[in-house]
């Protein structure tokens, strides 16, 4: 048995399904090993589309996501995977091979210092030095990843211990880390303390972010608000922790948000920011949050917590725990009116859009794709117009929302519904993009194809970079620069090329009849939405 | 405000790079630095003088705290702790400054610790500030290399 056997054991032991990953020679003992192993291994056709994958699968399963790439390039190429998953805390282990460790440092052929490169965006990061350590490490990577504020984990694994013979496998019960001790349990004197402060508020708001998904709080978390009659309001992050038509809920905060909801964060006079981090598109001015308000900050990094605001009650915790806690207290709030005023803003602030009716407006487009989605459904939107329209128009029931929301990485739509699509075979996984971002990642039809991976592709086209052209249409009074994407492809060749089934939308005529048939395609499937390049988010 | 962190941290490769990186990414200075081995060889101790208001004060130890290789995290003003500072200055002396150089030496309690013809190497340890007074009266006269450790902390004793 060998380094390389060993780490697919491990594999296996944390219940590992599938890993997203692209050989190279230095990690060609791991893919040796790998075909004596129950675990599928998925050719993606870039390497920082493994990490998307693999991010995409961790959020919609719970699980941590996998992904592996050779040294050098292939590490490198994983960078930009690794750091939109830290920027929203999702559970990663990257594998990456690495030269021989006597090369080690001499610059010799794909060899890179991935350790060294990824620091500032890796939960922790290892570097093997010996093939009996691999069990231990990779105990303590799925457990760093998957616990406390969740995190990408890289573990770089040079060819000779891949190699090297090892006398016998024994995965550990348990970590021993005695610096790392997340807190999940939330302190009672502060948990006693946010229910006081709830009961004495005229104006509560509780502002949900992603952490609620990630602790996989969502349930206790509704029943919480339910019990206790809160309204609620969410980051980007935290689309999809309630239905969008949840009586209780009133949107997306922030400069891209909606009015009723940016104005029930405003007027209210105790705010609770949970599993959020206060970041610049949600709140423009953490001072405001703070002024003439009580702010309440729970989250389960401690760092967080007067990092961008100073809150007036801190709770460290996991939002599953702290919920459930919450949940147990005596309550005598009551918030109806406040509840009533909300509603009525829900119905007066509405956004009027200007729709050209000689193309698809994305609004009612995605409003209508939302309706026909199956309840749980899994929709993934990518990074620019087709996101804030997504954000702002798309009704989520009982399914879910992804995007890459604070690291804002184009091209993450494909692959995270590729990796949610793996994850959960009998859900239905939508991915919305524009035609700048499908060009990222169109590389990855192939993956579909060969993997048989059945999602459901949308693309808006505009023929524009449309989010930066309508920053330079406000910024620098249409002075567009790099922004025109003339010299896309007929995406009619590009299915045709691929195989896959194809429609093109032109206006909103025929949108019902399309989307039934597109939805009802078996299998892998594109429509081009054609969007008034004018058309403002 | 000036801190002093007193950072346990683990005997490993890569770790004061970690933790330096983490200042430098999150633009917290480092006035000085100091780091060793500690009673037990598993262990590094890495002693970190900053300034920065009192968020970035917090933040500092929250984030050096969720680094997984740091144990423990201390954080103290200079008024609750020893700081001593050892540095050695190689001075350029000939007749006329060589008793002013010995005069400094005896009010610092500085040592001279090596010697040539033109030049001598004294070694002063002490708190930072009176580290920083001696090369300055030092500098009046006539300095040619300097090499300081960076402030080593101990919390006083209770």
């Amino acid at each position: 048995m060998n380094g390389a056997d060993v780490l697919i054991k491990c594999l296996e032991k944390e219940n590992v399904e599938v890993i997203f990953g692209y050989p190279g020679v230095a990690i060609c003992p791991f893919f040796d090993s790998i075909t004596n192993s129950p675990i599928q291994s998925i050719l993606i056709r870039t390497e920082q589309n493994a990490a998307h994958a693999a991010n995409g699968y961790a959020r919609t399963t719970g699980k941590v996501g996998v992904c592996v790439a050779t040294s050098g390039p292939g590490a490198t190429n994983l960078i930009t995977g690794i750091a939109t998953a830290f920027a929203d805390s999702i559970p990663l282990v990257c594998i990456t091979g690495q030269v021989d460790s006597e090369l080690l440092g001499s610059d010799v052929f794909q060899e890179a210092d991935i350790t060294g490169a990824v620091e500032s965006f890796v939960k922790y990061s290892y570097l093997v030095r010996d093939a009996e350590e691999l069990p231990r490490i990779m105990k303590e990577a799925f457990y760093i990843a998957n616990s406390g504020r969740r995190g990408p984990v890289l573990i770089d694994i040079p060819i000779d211990i891949q190699n090297q013979q090892v006398s016998r496998f024994k995965y550990p019960e348990e970590v021993h880390l005695r610096t790392y001790k997340p807190t999940v349990k939330g302190n009672t004197v502060q948990i006693h303390k946010v229910i006081k402060e709830l009961e004495k508020a005229k104006k509560p708001i509780i502002c949900v972010g992603g952490g609620i998904m990630l602790s996989n709080a969502k349930e206790s978390f509704m029943e919480f608000v339910e019990k206790y009659r809160l309204p609620v309001v969410s980051t980007m992050m935290g689309i999809s922790v309630m239905p969008t038509e949840h009586p209780l809920y009133f949107g997306m905060v922030g400069n891209n948000g909606k009015p009723c909801a940016n104005r029930a964060m405003n007027e209210s006079d105790v705010l609770v920011m949970v599993g959020a981090r206060v970041a610049d598109r949600a709140v423009s001015q953490p001072d405001l949050i703070t002024r003439n308000k009580i702010l309440i900050h729970i989250d389960v990094d401690p760092a967080e917590i007067g990092k961008n605001a100073i809150s007036t009650i801190p709770l460290v915790g996991d939002a599953g725990h702290i919920f459930e806690d919450l949940y147990k207290e005596e309550y005598t709030g009551n918030h109806e009116a406040w509840i009533r005023d909300l509603q009525e803003y829900r119905k007066t602030m509405l956004v009027h859009r200007k729709v050209n009716p000689a193309y698809v407006d994305p609004a009612a487009l995605i409003r209508l794709l939302s309706i026909k989605m199956e309840e749980n459904g899994i929709y993934v939107a990518d990074v620019g117009q087709n996101q804030m329209w997504s954000c702002a128009y798309h009704i989520v029931k009982k399914g879910r929302f992804l995007t890459s929301g604070g690291m804002g990485t184009m091209g993450y739509s494909i692959p995270a519904a590729m990796g949610a699509k793996v994850g959960n075979p009998d859900r239905q996984v939508v991915a919305v993009c524009g035609d700048g971002a499908f060009q990222m990642s169109m590389m990855e039809l192939a993956t579909m194809v060969q993997h048989g991976i059945d999602v459901k592709i949308v693309i808006f086209n505009n023929g524009y970079l449309g989010m930066v052209r309508q920053y330079q249409h406000f910024t620098y009074k249409d002075n567009y620069s790099a922004v025109d994407l003339t010299g896309n492809p007929d995406l009619r060749h590009i299915a045709a090329a691929y195989g896959i089934p194809f429609y093109r939308l032109s206006n909103m005529e025929d949108a019902e009849e399309t989307l039934n048939a597109f939805l009802r395609e078996e299998g892998l499937v594109l429509m081009e939405c054609m969007i008034d390049p004018m058309d403002l988010a | 405000m000036k801190r002093i962190y007193s950072v346990l941290v683990e005997n490993r490769s890569g770790v004061l790079s970690k933790v330096v990186g983490l200042f430098s990414r999150r633009n917290y200075n480092i006035d000085s630095l100091a780091v060793g081995e500690t009673d037990n060889k598993d262990t590094s101790c890495i002693t970190i003088v900053s300034t920065g208001d009192q968020r970035t004060i917090e933040q500092i130890e929250k984030q050096l705290n969720k680094k997984i290789d740091v144990i423990k995290v201390k954080t103290f003003r200079e008024h609750e702790s020893v700081c001593r500072e050892l540095m050695l200055v190689k001075v350029k002396y000939n007749k006329s400054n060589r008793r002013d150089i010995m005069e400094n030496c005896e009010i610092m309690k500085a040592q001279i610790v090596d010697m040539s013809k033109t030049h001598m190497i004294i070694q002063v340890c002490d708190t930072p500030e009176r580290t920083n007074l001696f090369l300055k009266m030092l500098q009046g006269i006539s300095v040619a290399e300097v090499a300081r450790t960076g402030t080593l902390a101990l919390q006083k004793c209770e």
